[in-house]
């Protein structure tokens, strides 16, 4: 079950209200202010964070929790529910495409961990289902970034498509498609330059790519140590493309994440994987119930 | 009084755009009790007013550290580092052409031999700000490169010479005594540490930027930040905690991903660009 652990490691925030037998507004207020802190320090938006104090908040201070025999466990079980509904429960998955091949169009900010997720994608395609994966270098802009998908495709013997920097992004990802149908390659997944969620030009090529490829997945790659502009990204990103689910790289770090709540929160899509290392080898699905614990700390 | 409750929405309405700016709770606290403070003591009345104040309380902060990188030696290193993907090669390319522009004889040292084409990006920026690249096979040791690096300096009158590292997360204990092992070697082959240890910030970056100046100055003593990524929307706030709390300051700031997106930091424009333009 999800957030079963919760409780324990809601720590000091919720502590005082759990062995009360009498709960008041003032408690209810003094807990909440702190959960506030807890969330705001673990990187949550702020807008976020509001609306889910004043949703607890607003549960909490109900006459059948108040006047309940254990009105701190009540409380505490609020905030698990209210923080389940936020992460969502269960870890999504790729969906594969009725007619192969899968396609996968990655998509970020600059240095966010694309180019490595790719790789890693491709890798546990093929080990746990089966795919015989390519990978497609759409990065025309950034310095040797051709050459860096090449060499982790080889380090794990996958695939790489490339056209070198001189041809669109757009007829890359297409003449990609047709070297995949020849070559037998049933998961597609294609690579793209880093930009900025406002650089207009930019984000109307992956808007062009999308149109010529028609992906079954648009993957959004956001680094897990973002901040409060976690939302912004998240809500470009979503509004031109439509994003099918979030990658978050970079958790092997000791970062609280709250990047993951601002983005689930205000995308409603589900965050797919995690990105754990520098490894190939260090992807793994995501678990939204994992993540809320470490987003309150213990 | 109805003046007072409208100061009262007015300083949780700042309170909130610093936060949202990533400055912290901490920081932003403590900010907004300064601005209360002087609130008082100065009788502001005026909302603009109290704005313009919040904004020299920022840069008052900012402006306590030093933001002038120290070159004097020669050659002096810099070394460049940071976590995964923040901009430090890039920001290297950048800095190479802004002291070459200058006049300076510059010599990149490839050290990050870990990333996959990290070398072949570092000498694309070489090769862009027209200044000389040491570097080894992809794999080797990095001090190695670094040595060889300041012999090459040494040997060809170079002035400054900037080393490269691999990003790496702060939690990884063996990763950072790496490091340390590369700062030693400058301070060995140089007789005294590197000029200049920059440690790279991506502005997206939230609290954990704290956490990172921490370990990394462990691994070797911090000079100063380079602020990277300002032309998102992010604001980079970070750095002021960074400021406050552990006396680092601002040397660089990266506006965009060509050669001539960098700037010098300036603590006014900075406080400037943390609120939205309207509310000029
Ligand atoms: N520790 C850690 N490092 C990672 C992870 N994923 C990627 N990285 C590192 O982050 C840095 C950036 O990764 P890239 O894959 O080049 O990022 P990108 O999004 O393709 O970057 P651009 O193409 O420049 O936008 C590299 O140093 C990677 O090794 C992760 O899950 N954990
Ligand atoms: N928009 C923008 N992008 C930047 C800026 N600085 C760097 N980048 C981009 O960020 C990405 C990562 O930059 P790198 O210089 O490779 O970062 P790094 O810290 O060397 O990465 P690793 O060596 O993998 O740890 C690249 O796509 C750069 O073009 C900047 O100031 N603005
Ligand atoms: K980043
Ligand atoms: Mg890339
Ligand atoms: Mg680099």
């Amino acid at each position: 079950m999800a957030f079963e652990n919760l409780s324990e490691k809601l720590g000091a925030a919720l502590k005082k209200l759990k062995g009360k037998g009498v709960v008041t507004e003032k408690d209810i207020k003094e807990s909440m202010r702190e959960i506030k802190l807890a969330l705001l320090e673990a990187d949550v938006n702020y807008k976020v964070v509001k609306d889910f104090i004043g949703n607890v908040s607003e549960r909490a201070v109900g006459a059948d929790v108040l006047e309940s025999l254990t009105p701190g466990q009540q409380i505490i079980k609020i905030v698990n529910d209210e923080l389940a509904k936020l992460m969502g429960s269960d870890s999504a998955r790729i969906e594969f495409a009725k007619k192969p091949p899968t396609i996968v169009l990655m998509a970020g900010l600059q240095g966010a961990g694309k180019t490595t997720f790719c790789a890693k994608l491709a890798g546990f395609m093929r080990k746990k289902h089966n795919k015989r994966p390519l990978l497609v270098a759409c990065d025309i802009y950034r310095p040797a970034a051709v050459k860096q998908l090449e060499v982790v495709g080889k380090q794990i013997d996958i695939p790489v498509f490339q056209m070198g920097t001189q041809v669109s992004a757009v007829s890359i990802a297409t003449a990609a498609l047709e070297h995949a149908k020849h070559h037998g390659n049933d998961f597609v997944i294609i690579d793209t330059a880093g930009r900025l969620h406002i650089d207009d030009d930019l984000m109307q090529e992956l808007e062009d790519i999308k149109a010529a490829v028609n992906p079954d997945e648009i993957l959004l790659v956001i680094d897990a140590m973002t901040g409060q502009d976690a939302v912004n990204i998240a809500e470009s990103f979503n509004a031109r493309l439509e994003i099918s689910g979030v990658v978050m790289t970079k958790l092997d770090g000791d970062t609280r994440g709250g990047a993951a709540l601002s983005v689930k929160a205000v995308t409603g899509k589900p965050i797919k994987f995690a990105g754990v290392g520098e490894k190939l080898s260090d992807i793994e699905e995501f678990h939204p119930d994992r993540m809320a614990s470490r987003i309150l700390g213990s | 009084s109805a003046f007072q409750s409208v100061d009262e929405e007015l300083f949780e309405e700042l309170e909130e755009t610093l936060i949202m700016a990533d400055i912290g709770v901490d920081t932003s606290v403590y900010m907004i009790e300064e601005l209360r403070t002087r609130a008082k003591e100065k009788h502001i009345t005026d909302p603009a007013e109290l704005k313009i104040e919040l904004k020299n309380v920022i840069s008052e902060i900012l402006m306590g550290q030093d933001s002038v990188c120290h070159l004097e030696d020669s050659p002096s290193v810099i070394m460049v580092i940071g976590v995964n993907g923040v901009g430090k090669t890039t920001s290297i390319g950048k800095m190479a052409h802004y002291y070459q522009s200058q006049g300076k004889k510059v010599i990149l040292a490839a050290a990050d031999t870990f990333r996959a084409a990290a070398i072949d990006q570092l000498q694309i920026w070489a090769q862009r700000a027209e200044v000389e690249i040491v570097k080894h096979k992809e794999g080797s040791d990095p001090s190695a490169v670094v040595f060889d690096a300041i012999q090459a300096a040494k040997a060809r009158g170079a002035d400054i010479v900037i080393c490269d590292t691999a990003g790496r997360l702060h939690n990884k204990k063996n990763l950072m005594e790496e490091l340390a092992k590369t700062a030693r070697v400058i301070e060995r082959e140089t007789g005294k540490p590197a000029s200049e240890v920059l440690l790279v910030l991506d502005a997206s970056t939230g609290q954990n930027a704290l956490i990172q100046a921490k370990e990394f100055a462990n691994a070797a003593h911090i000079t100063g930040v380079v602020l990277t990524k300002l032309d998102g929307t992010a604001k980079g706030g970070v750095i002021i905690a960074l400021s406050r709390e552990q006396n680092i300051g601002v040397k660089f700031i990266g506006v965009g991903e060509g050669i001539d997106d960098l700037q010098e930091f300036d603590p006014k424009e900075f406080a400037k660009a943390l609120f939205p333009e309207n509310e000029e």
